[in-house]
């Protein structure tokens, strides 16, 4: 039966189509060929979230080899939660990326770009599916190596910059990555999460786990960007060609976090990370200075692509905030923002791909007026903006709702009114945007401008769409949330 | 170019016993240390010594280019292609036992030589392409 080989099929088939695009080397041949691989890879990860639903996680033995030993592909609720979303991102994205893509991207270079979308994909897709952390490690590297590729193609020339910028920072973070697992592999002599998490009750010297968990928070938190170590995303979301940055934005960040979830509640267990150790207290900090910090100086920037990758750094506080408060509605909520903020950001990425694409640049002086020419486009703008925000009846209500529960059933009133403050922040830099897109006079390079054409469209409203239907139809996004974070809170009772 | 007649005869010399070496350590992995990566090391550095002692252009003749640039990708080619053979006969992804049903390890055996080969090829060719890019800068 093919269905029993989903697990290995969902990284395998992503693999394969980039050794062909590679090899056939034509922009367009290369672009079949990845939208045929993205549209396959979420109707496995969809089979495969149903399957576990119905009854419960799905082990695959990778080459027959019995987990502990061999490598171990399994399936939850929550990475068949992040396949779909990280699977579903990248399908919707590809149809978009035929016309960004040619018009940002020298022709010789296209397929390339193809090539490193798949691998990229190939390997968040292997860190989401993968019970093996070695097995991490080594799609960590794939798909950061495919990503800094993926930033150095970007049309500007400081692109370069910021992808090297990326390297050495993502580099650093794989390293303490490893070193933590190494340190873990020391103690209980095994890589499966399930069976280091089985053999951690029995070491009684906990020096070693402290310095692994130690380093696979920082090693993880740079690869998610948590508030002090979020240097490297700014550039690298800034001068990546837009069909890249929308689908890192809406992914990359999002498996790291999943791999921090991962650690804290599988492996190491609740217990011992938010009752033994102040780690809640130190994410809490962190996150609201996120929350803060990043949106502030949003506010101030006029590369509007710039803009939103600092708005992505306070909005990925929101996440770990929902981490810190570790019950069940404060984890729904940083889990639902996961898919939430996936599907808002890629829509605002998107639109301004398309402004992009007609203009030639993101500059918040060249989009005055743009409103007025590009209606449709930019009212997803506005859409994916009050989502940011959190306004009712978008989908980031739901999750700051989430958040302000969780953070009322401990008690802390405080943290509800920082978290509604810090949507005032977003209020700012989003209504900027607005004010000038939409009520300022056209400026000269909105001239003769028109919307783009529907391939372009249809996935900037597909997402819009999502974040609208998610904000009203909670059962597939706060409905999995939910359960995925009853199953790690599983430890702390 | 500098005729060097000491370094080229031993470069002539030398370079055929630098590709068996190669080819030794690709196929005694299986028994002593070596394998697929040390192996395209082992050629790629036949390659860089050519291209150095002959001149960039003598390489990209024997060697070209292209043909290093499909290489690459080919060697995860038969890398995955295995995996994906052994999903048809029936075994999980990489269970080289499905190879072969009637004697598994004999499987085991020609599963691990052929994932090796696709090591050895892109290993050898995404090193050669590497000098390439760092020798043809400029030009």
């Amino acid at each position: 039966m093919i269905s029993a080989h989903y697990p290995a099929l969902q990284v395998v088939i992503p693999l394969l189509g980039a050794v062909l695009c590679a090899l056939v080397r034509r922009g367009s041949i290369a672009w079949l060929v990845a939208l045929t691989v993205s549209w396959i890879m979420p109707v496995i990860a969809a089979a495969m979230l149903w399957q576990v639903l119905a009854d419960g996680p799905i082990s695959y033995a990778l080459g027959g080899w019995e987990p502990p030993w061999g490598i171990e592909y399994r399936v939850d609720a929550l990475s068949g939660f992040l396949l779909l979303l990280v699977s579903g991102v990248g399908a919707v994205i590809m149809p978009y990326a035929r016309t960004s893509v040619a018009s940002e991207i020298h022709a010789s270079r296209q397929a390339w770009f193809y090539t490193m979308y798949l691998l990229c994909l190939a390997g968040l897709l292997g860190m989401a599916i993968t019970g093996d952390a070695f097995n991490v490690f080594v799609f960590m590297e794939i798909s950061s190596l495919a990503t800094y590729t993926l930033i150095a193609l970007g049309k500007d020339r400081r692109a370069l910059l910021a992808a090297y910028q990326y390297l050495i920072v993502g580099t650093i973070g794989a390293t303490f990555y490893v070193i933590g697992v190494g340190l873990l592999y020391s103690v209980t002599g095994s890589l499966n999460f399930v069976d280091i998490a089985g053999k951690l009750d029995a070491i009684e010297n906990t020096r070693p786990l402290l310095s692994a968990l130690a380093f696979l928070t920082v090693g993880i938190s740079l690869k998610l960007a948590l508030f002090p170590l979020h240097v490297w995303l700014p550039n690298a979301y800034a001068y990546a060609p837009s069909a890249a940055t929308s689908f890192l934005a809406a992914t990359a960040t999002k498996v790291a976090v999943y791999l921090l979830l991962r650690f804290f509640f599988t492996v190491f267990g609740a217990g011992f990370v938010f009752e033994t150790l102040p780690v809640s207290n130190i994410l809490l900090v962190l996150s609201i200075a996120a929350m803060f910090g990043a949106s502030i100086v949003a506010i101030f920037q006029d590369d509007i692509k710039r803009m939103l990758a600092y708005s992505s750094v306070a909005q990925i506080g929101y996440i770990t905030l929902g981490i810190a408060l570790a019950n069940q509605s404060g984890l729904t909520g940083g889990i639902v923002h996961i898919f939430n903020h996936a599907m808002m950001k890629a829509a605002l990425f998107l639109v301004l791909g398309a402004v992009f694409y007609r203009i030639g640049s993101v500059h918040i002086d060249s989009l005055a007026g743009i409103g007025r020419r590009m209606p449709v486009t930019m009212a997803s703008f506005v859409i994916a903006g009050l989502s940011i925000i959190g306004a009712p009846g978008t989908a980031g209500f739901i999750s700051k709702w989430y958040l302000a529960v969780g953070a009322l059933e401990k008690g802390w009133w405080w943290l509800v009114f920082l978290i509604v403050l810090s949507s005032l922040l977003a209020v700012v830099y989003i209504g900027r945007v607005i004010e000038i897109a939409w009520f300022r006079t056209p400026s000269e390079a909105c001239e003769g401008v028109q919307e783009p054409p529907p391939m372009m469209l249809v996935p900037i409203w597909i997402f819009t769409a999502a974040t609208i239907y998610f904000g009203f139809f909670t059962d597939l996004s706060a409905g999995i949330a939910g359960k995925a974070a009853e199953t790690l809170l599983g430890g702390l009772k | 170019m500098r005729f060097d007649l000491i370094l080229r005869v031993t470069a002539k010399l030398l370079l055929p016993f630098i590709l068996l070496f190669a080819l030794y350590v690709q196929f005694h992995g299986d028994f002593g240390p070596g394998g697929g990566f040390q192996a395209g090391v082992i050629a790629a550095a036949m390659i860089i010594l050519y291209a150095i002692i002959f001149g960039l252009s003598a390489a990209k003749r024997v060697v070209p280019q292209g043909l290093v640039e499909t290489l690459v990708p080919m060697g995860v080619l038969i890398f995955a292609g295995v995996g994906i053979a052994t999903l048809f006969l029936g075994g999980n992804y990489l269970d080289y036992s499905a190879l072969n049903h009637d004697d598994p390890a004999h499987g085991q055996h020609l599963g691990i030589l052929l994932v090796e080969i696709g090591v050895f090829v892109t290993v050898s060719s995404t090193m050669t392409v590497i000098f390439y890019a760092f020798v043809g800068r400029g030009r």
